[in-house]
Protein backbone atom coordinates (compact mmCIF):
# COMPACT_ATOMS: atom_id res chain seq x y z
CA UNK A 1 0.00 0.00 0.00
CA UNK A 2 1.86 3.23 -1.27
CA UNK A 3 1.17 6.47 1.17
CA UNK A 4 -0.25 8.03 -1.86
CA UNK A 5 -3.41 6.65 -1.57
CA UNK A 6 -3.81 6.61 2.15
CA UNK A 7 -4.34 10.64 1.61
CA UNK A 8 -7.75 11.59 2.62
CA UNK A 9 -9.87 12.36 -0.11
CA UNK A 10 -9.28 16.37 -0.01
CA UNK A 11 -6.10 15.81 -2.06
CA UNK A 12 -7.62 13.66 -4.58
CA UNK A 13 -10.76 15.83 -5.38
CA UNK A 14 -10.60 14.69 -9.10
CA UNK A 15 -10.04 10.58 -8.55
CA UNK A 16 -13.59 11.33 -6.07
CA UNK A 17 -15.44 11.63 -9.44
CA UNK A 18 -13.53 9.57 -11.99
CA UNK A 19 -14.17 6.13 -11.12
CA UNK A 20 -18.19 6.68 -10.45
CA UNK A 21 -18.80 7.18 -14.43
CA UNK A 22 -16.51 4.77 -15.63
CA UNK A 23 -15.15 1.94 -13.67
CA UNK A 24 -16.24 -1.46 -13.35
CA UNK A 25 -18.52 -2.08 -9.92
CA UNK A 26 -16.96 -3.16 -7.22
CA UNK A 27 -13.43 -1.11 -8.64
CA UNK A 28 -13.44 1.50 -6.26
CA UNK A 29 -14.72 2.04 -2.97
CA UNK A 30 -16.28 5.17 -1.21
CA UNK A 31 -15.61 5.85 2.97
CA UNK A 32 -19.25 6.22 4.58
CA UNK A 33 -16.99 8.32 7.22
CA UNK A 34 -14.66 10.36 5.34
CA UNK A 35 -16.00 10.10 1.51
CA UNK A 36 -12.61 9.10 0.28
CA UNK A 37 -12.57 7.15 -2.72
CA UNK A 38 -10.47 4.32 -2.70
CA UNK A 39 -9.56 1.37 -5.03
CA UNK A 40 -10.92 -1.53 -3.51
CA UNK A 41 -7.92 -3.58 -4.31
CA UNK A 42 -5.80 -1.50 -1.65
CA UNK A 43 -8.36 -1.16 0.53
CA UNK A 44 -8.58 -5.17 0.98
CA UNK A 45 -5.10 -5.03 1.29
CA UNK A 46 -5.37 -2.44 4.15
CA UNK A 47 -7.30 -4.81 6.26
CA UNK A 48 -10.70 -3.12 4.35
CA UNK A 49 -9.56 -0.02 7.31
CA UNK A 50 -9.39 3.66 5.77
CA UNK A 51 -7.06 6.18 7.04
CA UNK A 52 -9.44 7.92 8.73
CA UNK A 53 -9.73 4.95 10.88
CA UNK A 54 -13.09 3.45 9.59
CA UNK A 55 -13.15 -0.04 9.42
CA UNK A 56 -14.89 -1.48 6.64
CA UNK A 57 -17.39 -4.39 7.93
CA UNK A 58 -15.76 -7.80 6.93
CA UNK A 59 -17.33 -11.33 5.78
CA UNK A 60 -16.91 -13.69 7.54
CA UNK A 61 -15.04 -15.26 5.15
CA UNK A 62 -12.83 -12.36 4.64
CA UNK A 63 -11.98 -12.27 8.52
CA UNK A 64 -11.07 -15.71 8.61
CA UNK A 65 -8.67 -15.08 5.85
CA UNK A 66 -7.33 -12.43 7.00
CA UNK A 67 -6.71 -14.05 10.60
CA UNK A 68 -5.59 -16.96 10.36
CA UNK A 69 -2.88 -19.65 8.77
CA UNK A 70 -3.59 -20.12 5.07
CA UNK A 71 -4.84 -23.26 4.49
CA UNK A 72 -5.62 -23.43 8.22
CA UNK A 73 -9.65 -23.10 8.33
CA UNK A 74 -12.07 -26.45 8.63
CA UNK A 75 -14.91 -25.70 8.63
CA UNK A 76 -17.69 -26.98 10.88
CA UNK A 77 -20.56 -28.60 9.53
CA UNK A 78 -23.84 -26.73 10.45
CA UNK A 79 -26.34 -27.88 12.86
CA UNK A 80 -29.44 -29.76 12.31
CA UNK A 81 -31.97 -27.10 13.27
CA UNK A 82 -35.67 -26.55 13.10
CA UNK A 83 -35.93 -24.58 9.62
CA UNK A 84 -38.43 -22.35 10.46
CA UNK A 85 -39.99 -23.18 14.00
CA UNK A 86 -42.92 -20.45 14.05
CA UNK A 87 -44.11 -21.31 10.55
CA UNK A 88 -43.34 -18.11 9.43
CA UNK A 89 -44.48 -16.69 6.80
CA UNK A 90 -42.35 -15.95 4.03
CA UNK A 91 -39.20 -16.80 6.41
CA UNK A 92 -37.35 -19.42 4.17
CA UNK A 93 -37.32 -17.68 1.16
CA UNK A 94 -35.90 -15.03 2.87
CA UNK A 95 -33.04 -16.77 4.00
CA UNK A 96 -32.65 -18.87 0.64
CA UNK A 97 -32.46 -15.48 -0.83
CA UNK A 98 -29.59 -14.49 1.33
CA UNK A 99 -27.91 -17.77 1.40
CA UNK A 100 -27.64 -16.71 -2.97
CA UNK A 101 -27.06 -13.26 -1.98
CA UNK A 102 -23.98 -14.17 0.08
CA UNK A 103 -22.89 -17.54 -0.82
CA UNK A 104 -22.96 -18.99 3.18
CA UNK A 105 -25.35 -20.88 4.63
CA UNK A 106 -26.31 -18.85 7.46
CA UNK A 107 -25.21 -15.67 9.51
CA UNK A 108 -22.05 -16.81 11.09
CA UNK A 109 -19.22 -19.77 10.38
CA UNK A 110 -17.14 -22.05 12.42
CA UNK A 111 -14.63 -24.14 12.53
CA UNK A 112 -11.04 -25.03 13.66
CA UNK A 113 -7.63 -23.01 13.06
CA UNK A 114 -4.40 -22.14 13.70
CA UNK A 115 -2.97 -18.73 14.09
CA UNK A 116 1.24 -18.71 14.01
CA UNK A 117 0.82 -22.23 14.74
CA UNK A 118 -1.60 -22.31 17.27
CA UNK A 119 -4.99 -24.09 17.20
CA UNK A 120 -8.03 -22.40 18.01
CA UNK A 121 -12.21 -22.27 17.32
CA UNK A 122 -13.23 -19.11 15.49
CA UNK A 123 -16.69 -18.34 14.69
CA UNK A 124 -17.07 -15.39 12.74
CA UNK A 125 -21.30 -13.95 12.41
CA UNK A 126 -21.22 -12.51 9.19
CA UNK A 127 -24.02 -9.48 9.26
CA UNK A 128 -25.41 -9.46 5.37
CA UNK A 129 -27.30 -12.15 6.56
CA UNK A 130 -30.51 -11.37 7.55
CA UNK A 131 -28.68 -8.45 9.65
CA UNK A 132 -26.03 -11.01 11.49
CA UNK A 133 -29.41 -11.78 13.58
CA UNK A 134 -29.66 -14.77 16.11
CA UNK A 135 -31.91 -18.00 15.44
CA UNK A 136 -31.67 -21.94 16.34
CA UNK A 137 -28.42 -22.06 13.60
CA UNK A 138 -26.76 -19.44 14.80
CA UNK A 139 -27.17 -20.32 18.24
CA UNK A 140 -26.81 -23.85 18.24
CA UNK A 141 -23.70 -23.42 15.78
CA UNK A 142 -22.03 -21.31 18.05
CA UNK A 143 -22.90 -23.96 21.04
CA UNK A 144 -21.54 -26.78 19.21
CA UNK A 145 -18.58 -25.01 18.37
CA UNK A 146 -18.06 -24.23 21.96
CA UNK A 147 -18.53 -27.06 22.93
CA UNK A 148 -15.98 -29.09 20.30
CA UNK A 149 -14.12 -26.03 21.79
CA UNK A 150 -14.43 -27.83 25.62
CA UNK A 151 -14.08 -31.04 24.23
CA UNK A 152 -10.01 -30.21 22.09
CA UNK A 153 -9.23 -28.07 25.35
CA UNK A 154 -8.94 -25.28 22.45
CA UNK A 155 -9.63 -21.45 22.91
CA UNK A 156 -12.46 -20.06 21.38
CA UNK A 157 -12.39 -16.49 19.45
CA UNK A 158 -16.01 -15.37 18.50
CA UNK A 159 -16.32 -12.02 16.30
CA UNK A 160 -19.90 -10.89 17.01
CA UNK A 161 -21.85 -9.05 14.30
CA UNK A 162 -25.29 -8.80 14.88
CA UNK A 163 -28.80 -6.71 15.30
CA UNK A 164 -29.94 -9.04 18.21
CA UNK A 165 -32.92 -12.06 17.42
CA UNK A 166 -33.95 -13.22 14.70
CA UNK A 167 -37.73 -11.83 14.93
CA UNK A 168 -39.06 -14.91 12.62
CA UNK A 169 -37.98 -17.64 14.89
CA UNK A 170 -39.40 -15.29 18.13
CA UNK A 171 -38.94 -16.96 21.58
CA UNK A 172 -36.78 -20.26 19.83
CA UNK A 173 -34.43 -17.35 18.85
CA UNK A 174 -34.65 -15.38 22.49
CA UNK A 175 -33.63 -18.94 24.09
CA UNK A 176 -30.31 -19.78 22.11
CA UNK A 177 -28.79 -16.92 24.45
CA UNK A 178 -29.47 -19.13 26.49
CA UNK A 179 -28.59 -22.35 24.94
CA UNK A 180 -24.55 -20.67 23.80
CA UNK A 181 -24.37 -19.16 27.44
CA UNK A 182 -24.80 -22.39 29.07
CA UNK A 183 -22.08 -23.79 26.44
CA UNK A 184 -19.65 -21.22 27.06
CA UNK A 185 -19.76 -22.05 30.96
CA UNK A 186 -18.72 -25.28 30.33
CA UNK A 187 -15.72 -23.86 28.19
CA UNK A 188 -15.35 -21.67 31.24
CA UNK A 189 -15.35 -24.13 34.03
CA UNK A 190 -12.89 -26.28 31.78
CA UNK A 191 -10.21 -23.41 32.54
CA UNK A 192 -10.57 -22.45 28.95
CA UNK A 193 -10.01 -19.28 27.33
CA UNK A 194 -12.80 -17.54 25.53
CA UNK A 195 -12.14 -13.80 23.57
CA UNK A 196 -15.27 -12.16 22.09
CA UNK A 197 -14.31 -9.87 19.75
CA UNK A 198 -17.28 -7.26 18.89
CA UNK A 199 -17.47 -5.81 15.65
CA UNK A 200 -20.21 -3.52 14.33
CA UNK A 201 -22.72 -4.17 15.12
CA UNK A 202 -23.19 -5.78 18.53
CA UNK A 203 -26.57 -5.29 19.70
CA UNK A 204 -29.72 -6.53 21.81
CA UNK A 205 -29.63 -10.37 22.61
CA UNK A 206 -26.37 -11.06 21.45
CA UNK A 207 -24.61 -8.20 22.74
CA UNK A 208 -26.46 -10.07 26.58
CA UNK A 209 -25.28 -13.05 25.82
CA UNK A 210 -22.17 -14.59 24.40
CA UNK A 211 -20.48 -10.74 23.32
CA UNK A 212 -20.17 -10.14 26.97
CA UNK A 213 -18.80 -13.33 28.36
CA UNK A 214 -15.39 -13.36 27.24
CA UNK A 215 -12.33 -13.79 29.45
CA UNK A 216 -11.55 -11.28 27.78
CA UNK A 217 -13.72 -8.44 25.59
CA UNK A 218 -12.48 -6.72 22.86
CA UNK A 219 -13.81 -4.48 20.27
CA UNK A 220 -13.39 -2.73 16.53
CA UNK A 221 -12.97 0.81 16.56
CA UNK A 222 -16.07 2.82 15.95
CA UNK A 223 -18.32 -0.78 16.38
CA UNK A 224 -22.13 -0.05 17.65
CA UNK A 225 -22.56 -2.42 21.13
CA UNK A 226 -25.28 -1.51 22.73
CA UNK A 227 -28.54 -3.44 24.98
CA UNK A 228 -31.27 -1.41 23.36
CA UNK A 229 -31.75 0.98 20.87
CA UNK A 230 -30.54 4.39 20.60
CA UNK A 231 -33.61 5.87 19.05
CA UNK A 232 -35.86 3.45 21.99
CA UNK A 233 -33.52 4.83 24.72
CA UNK A 234 -33.80 8.57 23.72
CA UNK A 235 -37.77 8.26 23.32
CA UNK A 236 -37.95 6.54 27.16
CA UNK A 237 -35.55 8.86 28.39
CA UNK A 238 -36.80 11.85 26.85
CA UNK A 239 -33.57 12.84 25.91
CA UNK A 240 -30.97 13.44 23.16
CA UNK A 241 -27.81 10.75 23.41
CA UNK A 242 -24.13 11.63 23.32
CA UNK A 243 -22.58 11.35 19.54
CA UNK A 244 -20.50 8.33 20.43
CA UNK A 245 -22.46 6.83 22.66
CA UNK A 246 -22.77 3.04 22.62
CA UNK A 247 -19.77 3.00 20.47
CA UNK A 248 -16.66 0.89 21.49
CA UNK A 249 -14.70 3.98 22.68
CA UNK A 250 -17.40 4.71 24.54
CA UNK A 251 -17.91 1.45 26.49
CA UNK A 252 -14.36 1.15 26.92
CA UNK A 253 -14.50 4.42 29.03
CA UNK A 254 -17.41 2.98 31.07
CA UNK A 255 -15.61 -0.25 31.68
CA UNK A 256 -16.89 -2.67 30.01
CA UNK A 257 -14.40 -3.39 27.59
CA UNK A 258 -10.55 -4.84 28.06
CA UNK A 259 -9.39 -3.26 24.90
CA UNK A 260 -10.25 -1.86 21.66
CA UNK A 261 -8.11 -3.29 18.57
CA UNK A 262 -7.50 -1.70 15.41
CA UNK A 263 -7.93 -4.33 12.79
CA UNK A 264 -4.35 -3.70 11.85
CA UNK A 265 -3.19 -5.54 14.87
CA UNK A 266 -6.23 -8.32 15.44
CA UNK A 267 -3.83 -11.13 14.46
CA UNK A 268 -1.15 -9.80 16.85
CA UNK A 269 -3.42 -9.17 19.11
CA UNK A 270 -5.06 -12.88 19.26
CA UNK A 271 -2.14 -14.35 19.32
CA UNK A 272 -0.32 -12.62 21.96
CA UNK A 273 -3.06 -12.95 24.12
CA UNK A 274 -3.73 -16.83 23.20
CA UNK A 275 -0.01 -17.55 24.43
CA UNK A 276 -0.03 -15.51 27.05
CA UNK A 277 -3.19 -17.62 28.12
CA UNK A 278 -1.55 -20.88 27.77
CA UNK A 279 -0.95 -22.64 30.68
CA UNK A 280 0.48 -20.45 33.76
CA UNK A 281 3.21 -21.01 35.94
CA UNK A 282 1.64 -21.97 38.97
CA UNK A 283 1.44 -25.59 38.88
CA UNK A 284 -0.60 -26.81 42.18
CA UNK B 1 -50.30 -31.06 22.95
CA UNK B 2 -51.34 -29.55 25.95
CA UNK B 3 -55.65 -30.31 26.50
CA UNK B 4 -57.06 -27.86 29.14
CA UNK B 5 -60.08 -29.58 28.98
CA UNK B 6 -58.45 -32.90 30.35
CA UNK B 7 -56.36 -30.90 32.40
CA UNK B 8 -58.99 -29.55 34.25
CA UNK B 9 -60.60 -32.99 34.81
CA UNK B 10 -57.95 -33.94 35.96
CA UNK B 11 -56.96 -31.46 38.83
CA UNK B 12 -61.00 -31.70 39.88
CA UNK B 13 -60.55 -35.05 40.66
CA UNK B 14 -57.90 -34.64 42.22
CA UNK B 15 -59.29 -32.27 44.62
CA UNK B 16 -62.41 -34.43 45.19
CA UNK B 17 -60.24 -36.99 45.84
CA UNK B 18 -58.43 -35.05 48.46
CA UNK B 19 -61.28 -33.76 49.80
CA UNK B 20 -62.91 -37.06 50.46
CA UNK B 21 -59.78 -38.50 52.06
CA UNK B 22 -58.47 -35.89 53.97
CA UNK B 23 -61.75 -34.52 55.05
CA UNK B 24 -60.60 -30.88 53.87
CA UNK B 25 -63.25 -28.68 52.70
CA UNK B 26 -62.04 -27.82 49.33
CA UNK B 27 -65.61 -26.57 48.42
CA UNK B 28 -64.02 -23.17 47.02
CA UNK B 29 -61.41 -24.58 44.61
CA UNK B 30 -63.92 -27.77 43.62
CA UNK B 31 -66.54 -25.18 42.87
CA UNK B 32 -64.04 -23.03 40.75
CA UNK B 33 -62.53 -26.12 38.38
CA UNK B 34 -66.77 -26.71 38.00
CA UNK B 35 -67.51 -23.54 36.35
CA UNK B 36 -64.18 -23.51 34.55
CA UNK B 37 -64.67 -26.90 32.86
CA UNK B 38 -68.45 -26.03 32.03
CA UNK B 39 -66.80 -23.02 30.28
CA UNK B 40 -64.06 -25.14 28.66
CA UNK B 41 -66.37 -27.33 27.44
CA UNK B 42 -68.77 -24.63 26.08
CA UNK B 43 -65.08 -23.57 24.10
CA UNK B 44 -65.72 -20.21 25.65
CA UNK B 45 -62.06 -20.01 26.36
CA UNK B 46 -61.11 -22.00 23.83
CA UNK B 47 -61.89 -18.83 21.17
CA UNK B 48 -59.20 -16.94 23.18
CA UNK B 49 -57.30 -14.48 20.48
CA UNK B 50 -54.03 -14.05 21.54
CA UNK B 51 -54.39 -10.73 21.43
CA UNK B 52 -57.53 -10.99 24.21
CA UNK B 53 -54.34 -12.70 26.23
CA UNK B 54 -52.31 -10.13 25.86
CA UNK B 55 -54.64 -7.31 27.33
CA UNK B 56 -55.23 -9.65 30.45
CA UNK B 57 -50.88 -10.22 30.83
CA UNK B 58 -50.89 -6.41 31.08
CA UNK B 59 -54.15 -5.62 32.73
CA UNK B 60 -52.55 -3.14 35.66
CA UNK B 61 -54.72 -5.24 38.24
CA UNK B 62 -52.91 -8.51 37.54
CA UNK B 63 -51.31 -9.75 40.77
CA UNK B 64 -48.00 -9.05 40.94
CA UNK B 65 -44.93 -11.04 42.35
CA UNK B 66 -45.22 -9.82 45.64
CA UNK B 67 -49.15 -10.65 45.61
CA UNK B 68 -48.46 -14.17 44.90
CA UNK B 69 -45.50 -14.30 47.65
CA UNK B 70 -47.85 -12.82 50.19
CA UNK B 71 -50.54 -15.98 49.33
CA UNK B 72 -47.82 -18.41 48.98
CA UNK B 73 -44.97 -17.94 51.04
CA UNK B 74 -46.08 -16.69 54.48
CA UNK B 75 -42.91 -16.66 55.97
CA UNK B 76 -41.51 -14.63 53.14
CA UNK B 77 -38.48 -12.29 54.28
CA UNK B 78 -37.08 -9.74 51.42
CA UNK B 79 -33.48 -9.16 51.31
CA UNK B 80 -32.07 -6.39 49.52
CA UNK B 81 -28.97 -4.81 47.80
CA UNK B 82 -26.43 -5.82 44.78
CA UNK B 83 -23.81 -5.36 47.13
CA UNK B 84 -22.43 -2.44 44.70
CA UNK B 85 -24.07 0.56 45.48
CA UNK B 86 -27.61 -0.59 44.69
CA UNK B 87 -30.98 -1.96 45.47
CA UNK B 88 -33.00 -2.36 42.49
CA UNK B 89 -36.80 -2.18 43.49
CA UNK B 90 -37.72 -3.51 40.00
CA UNK B 91 -36.38 -6.86 41.41
CA UNK B 92 -37.87 -8.17 44.78
CA UNK B 93 -35.65 -11.09 46.22
CA UNK B 94 -35.71 -13.21 49.63
CA UNK B 95 -36.20 -16.42 51.34
CA UNK B 96 -38.88 -18.55 52.89
CA UNK B 97 -40.19 -22.02 53.10
CA UNK B 98 -42.39 -23.74 50.67
CA UNK B 99 -43.96 -26.42 52.47
CA UNK B 100 -41.12 -27.30 54.75
CA UNK B 101 -38.20 -26.66 52.10
CA UNK B 102 -35.77 -23.33 52.38
CA UNK B 103 -36.02 -21.46 49.19
CA UNK B 104 -34.59 -18.64 47.51
CA UNK B 105 -37.46 -16.15 45.68
CA UNK B 106 -36.86 -14.18 42.92
CA UNK B 107 -39.05 -12.12 41.04
CA UNK B 108 -39.72 -8.49 38.59
CA UNK B 109 -41.55 -6.12 40.71
CA UNK B 110 -44.30 -3.99 39.02
CA UNK B 111 -46.02 -1.40 40.79
CA UNK B 112 -49.61 -1.56 41.27
CA UNK B 113 -50.44 2.09 40.71
CA UNK B 114 -48.40 5.10 39.37
CA UNK B 115 -47.01 5.69 42.79
CA UNK B 116 -45.41 2.43 43.03
CA UNK B 117 -44.60 2.27 39.26
CA UNK B 118 -42.29 5.30 40.06
CA UNK B 119 -40.31 3.24 42.97
CA UNK B 120 -40.36 0.05 40.60
CA UNK B 121 -39.56 1.66 37.55
CA UNK B 122 -42.33 -0.35 35.49
CA UNK B 123 -40.81 -3.89 37.06
CA UNK B 124 -37.84 -3.10 34.35
CA UNK B 125 -34.61 -3.36 36.16
CA UNK B 126 -31.11 -1.55 36.04
CA UNK B 127 -28.13 -3.95 35.42
CA UNK B 128 -28.18 -3.89 39.61
CA UNK B 129 -31.33 -5.60 39.48
CA UNK B 130 -30.05 -8.55 38.00
CA UNK B 131 -26.58 -8.24 39.71
CA UNK B 132 -28.30 -8.13 43.13
CA UNK B 133 -30.43 -11.16 41.55
CA UNK B 134 -27.37 -13.50 40.99
CA UNK B 135 -26.27 -12.11 44.14
CA UNK B 136 -29.03 -14.54 45.66
CA UNK B 137 -28.74 -17.15 43.28
CA UNK B 138 -25.39 -17.88 44.14
CA UNK B 139 -26.37 -17.73 47.83
CA UNK B 140 -28.89 -20.09 47.38
CA UNK B 141 -26.11 -22.28 45.55
CA UNK B 142 -23.97 -22.28 48.52
CA UNK B 143 -26.81 -22.82 50.68
CA UNK B 144 -28.29 -25.75 48.86
CA UNK B 145 -31.51 -23.72 48.09
CA UNK B 146 -33.82 -24.59 45.48
CA UNK B 147 -34.86 -21.13 43.38
CA UNK B 148 -37.82 -20.21 42.87
CA UNK B 149 -38.14 -17.23 39.93
CA UNK B 150 -40.99 -15.04 38.80
CA UNK B 151 -41.05 -12.95 35.44
CA UNK B 152 -43.06 -10.27 34.87
CA UNK B 153 -41.41 -7.62 33.05
CA UNK B 154 -41.68 -5.47 29.86
CA UNK B 155 -38.26 -5.98 29.29
CA UNK B 156 -35.23 -4.50 31.00
CA UNK B 157 -34.97 -0.51 31.16
CA UNK B 158 -33.52 0.68 27.98
CA UNK B 159 -31.64 3.69 29.58
CA UNK B 160 -28.99 5.30 29.20
CA UNK B 161 -27.77 5.26 32.99
CA UNK B 162 -28.62 1.29 32.23
CA UNK B 163 -26.18 1.09 29.01
CA UNK B 164 -23.26 2.93 30.87
CA UNK B 165 -23.60 0.29 33.86
CA UNK B 166 -23.36 -2.55 31.51
CA UNK B 167 -27.26 -3.60 30.80
CA UNK B 168 -25.77 -6.33 28.06
CA UNK B 169 -23.03 -7.44 30.61
CA UNK B 170 -25.11 -7.94 33.62
CA UNK B 171 -28.20 -10.01 31.18
CA UNK B 172 -25.39 -11.96 30.02
CA UNK B 173 -23.72 -13.48 33.14
CA UNK B 174 -26.90 -14.55 34.69
CA UNK B 175 -26.99 -16.66 31.66
CA UNK B 176 -23.82 -17.95 32.57
CA UNK B 177 -23.88 -17.74 35.69
CA UNK B 178 -27.20 -19.71 35.75
CA UNK B 179 -26.35 -22.66 33.23
CA UNK B 180 -23.89 -24.58 36.45
CA UNK B 181 -25.97 -23.36 39.35
CA UNK B 182 -26.01 -26.84 41.17
CA UNK B 183 -29.43 -26.12 42.83
CA UNK B 184 -33.14 -26.59 41.00
CA UNK B 185 -34.31 -23.31 39.67
CA UNK B 186 -38.17 -23.10 38.47
CA UNK B 187 -39.38 -20.25 36.67
CA UNK B 188 -43.11 -19.03 36.38
CA UNK B 189 -44.18 -16.80 34.03
CA UNK B 190 -47.26 -14.71 35.74
CA UNK B 191 -47.75 -11.77 33.22
CA UNK B 192 -45.57 -10.32 30.57
CA UNK B 193 -42.37 -12.08 29.45
CA UNK B 194 -40.25 -9.32 28.03
CA UNK B 195 -37.17 -10.81 25.88
CA UNK B 196 -33.92 -10.46 27.33
CA UNK B 197 -34.28 -8.69 30.41
CA UNK B 198 -36.99 -11.99 31.59
CA UNK B 199 -34.61 -14.39 30.66
CA UNK B 200 -31.95 -12.60 32.81
CA UNK B 201 -33.39 -14.19 35.80
CA UNK B 202 -35.14 -17.02 33.86
CA UNK B 203 -32.90 -19.48 32.96
CA UNK B 204 -34.32 -22.57 34.74
CA UNK B 205 -34.41 -26.21 34.85
CA UNK B 206 -38.52 -26.08 34.42
CA UNK B 207 -40.61 -22.67 32.67
CA UNK B 208 -44.08 -22.59 34.00
CA UNK B 209 -46.76 -20.24 32.71
CA UNK B 210 -49.79 -19.11 33.56
CA UNK B 211 -52.45 -19.22 31.02
CA UNK B 212 -53.04 -15.45 30.16
CA UNK B 213 -49.28 -14.86 29.80
CA UNK B 214 -47.13 -13.96 27.12
CA UNK B 215 -43.12 -14.73 26.62
CA UNK B 216 -41.66 -12.89 23.56
CA UNK B 217 -38.53 -11.43 21.80
CA UNK B 218 -40.11 -8.64 21.21
CA UNK B 219 -43.59 -6.58 22.14
CA UNK B 220 -46.05 -7.34 19.52
CA UNK B 221 -46.16 -3.22 18.74
CA UNK B 222 -42.24 -3.66 18.03
CA UNK B 223 -42.45 -6.85 16.06
CA UNK B 224 -45.79 -5.36 14.11
CA UNK B 225 -43.10 -2.45 13.45
CA UNK B 226 -39.61 -4.02 12.63
CA UNK B 227 -41.72 -6.84 10.17
CA UNK B 228 -44.09 -4.92 8.69
CA UNK B 229 -43.33 -0.92 9.23
CA UNK B 230 -46.96 -1.25 10.95
CA UNK B 231 -46.83 -0.75 14.51
CA UNK B 232 -50.83 -1.26 14.50
CA UNK B 233 -50.68 -4.76 13.13
CA UNK B 234 -49.54 -6.15 16.73
CA UNK B 235 -52.87 -8.17 17.00
CA UNK B 236 -51.71 -9.92 13.85
CA UNK B 237 -48.07 -10.49 15.57
CA UNK B 238 -49.66 -12.00 18.79
CA UNK B 239 -50.44 -14.27 17.05
CA UNK B 240 -47.64 -15.11 14.27
CA UNK B 241 -44.87 -14.73 17.05
CA UNK B 242 -46.16 -17.56 19.07
CA UNK B 243 -46.35 -15.63 22.31
CA UNK B 244 -48.66 -17.40 24.86
CA UNK B 245 -48.33 -19.96 27.22
CA UNK B 246 -50.37 -22.77 24.52
CA UNK B 247 -48.15 -21.55 21.67
CA UNK B 248 -44.75 -22.25 24.19
CA UNK B 249 -46.21 -24.99 25.51
CA UNK B 250 -46.56 -26.48 21.80
CA UNK B 251 -43.17 -25.14 20.60
CA UNK B 252 -41.52 -27.06 23.85
CA UNK B 253 -40.48 -23.99 25.37
CA UNK B 254 -42.46 -24.66 28.43
CA UNK B 255 -42.86 -27.56 30.50
CA UNK B 256 -46.47 -26.82 32.04
CA UNK B 257 -49.13 -24.16 31.58
CA UNK B 258 -51.13 -23.08 34.91
CA UNK B 259 -54.58 -23.01 34.53
CA UNK B 260 -56.28 -19.83 35.59
CA UNK B 261 -59.26 -18.01 37.93
CA UNK B 262 -62.34 -17.64 34.96
CA UNK B 263 -61.70 -13.73 33.26
CA UNK B 264 -57.77 -13.84 34.54
CA UNK B 265 -55.35 -13.99 37.20
CA UNK B 266 -57.15 -10.51 38.98
CA UNK B 267 -59.74 -11.59 39.69
CA UNK B 268 -59.19 -13.89 42.43
CA UNK B 269 -55.77 -14.12 43.55
CA UNK B 270 -55.97 -15.92 46.52
CA UNK B 271 -57.07 -18.81 44.31
CA UNK B 272 -55.24 -18.55 41.48
CA UNK B 273 -52.12 -18.72 44.41
CA UNK B 274 -53.91 -21.79 45.23
CA UNK B 275 -53.85 -23.12 41.53
CA UNK B 276 -50.26 -22.48 41.25
CA UNK B 277 -48.46 -23.45 44.26
CA UNK B 278 -49.42 -27.24 43.99
CA UNK B 279 -47.73 -26.83 40.24
CA UNK B 280 -44.95 -25.14 41.20
CA UNK B 281 -44.40 -27.54 44.55
CA UNK B 282 -44.38 -30.91 42.40
CA UNK B 283 -42.04 -29.35 39.77
CA UNK B 284 -39.81 -28.39 42.30
CA UNK B 285 -40.05 -31.57 44.33
CA UNK B 286 -39.42 -33.43 41.12
CA UNK B 287 -36.58 -31.57 40.42
CA UNK B 288 -35.26 -32.14 44.06
CA UNK B 289 -34.50 -35.79 43.38
CA UNK B 290 -32.11 -35.58 40.72
CA UNK B 291 -28.46 -35.52 41.76
CA UNK B 292 -26.37 -32.38 40.54
CA UNK B 293 -25.28 -33.72 37.54
CA UNK B 294 -28.25 -34.61 36.19
CA UNK B 295 -29.43 -31.22 37.19
CA UNK B 296 -27.11 -29.30 34.88
CA UNK B 297 -27.18 -31.49 32.53
CA UNK B 298 -30.62 -31.28 31.93
CA UNK B 299 -30.76 -27.88 31.76
CA UNK B 300 -28.45 -27.70 29.16
CA UNK B 301 -30.66 -30.60 27.16
CA UNK B 302 -33.00 -28.22 27.67
CA UNK B 303 -31.97 -25.79 25.39
CA UNK B 304 -30.06 -27.45 23.19
CA UNK B 305 -33.35 -29.39 22.22
CA UNK B 306 -35.61 -26.05 21.77
CA UNK B 307 -34.31 -25.09 17.96
CA UNK B 308 -32.55 -28.45 16.87
CA UNK B 309 -33.74 -31.39 15.17
CA UNK B 310 -33.12 -34.51 17.15
CA UNK B 311 -31.26 -37.39 16.45
ZN1 LIG C 1 -12.52 7.19 5.76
Amino acid sequence: MTAFFKKPKRYMPLRQREPKIDAPQGLMTKCPSCKYMHYTKQLNENHKVCDCGYHFPLHAQERIDMLVDEGSFERFAGPSVKANPLDFPDYEEKLSKDRERTGIEEAVVCGKATIDGLPLVVCVMDARFRMGSMGAYVGEAIASAVRRATSLRLPVVLFTASGGARMQEGMVSLMQMANTSIALKEHDEAGLLYIAYLTHPTTGGVSASFAMLGDLNVAEPGALIGFAGRRIIEQTIREKLPENFQTAEFLLESGQLDAVIHREQMRSFLKKMIGLHDGGVHHV
Amino acid sequence: MFDPIKEVTEQLNKLRETAETKGIDLSREIRHLELKLDRLEKDIYGNMKPWDRVQLARNPKRPTTLDYIHHMFPDFMELHGDRHGYDDAAIVSGLATFEGVPVTIIGHQRGRNTKENMKRNFGMPHPEGYRKALRFMKQAEKFNRPILTFIDTKGAYPGKAAEERGQSEAIARNLFEMATLKVPIVSVVIGEGGSGGALGIGVCDRLLMLENSTYSVISPEGAAALLWKDAKQAERAAETMKITAQDLFNLGIVDEVVGEVYGGAHVDVSLQSSLLKPVLLQHMNELLDLSTSQLIQGRATKYHQIGTISE
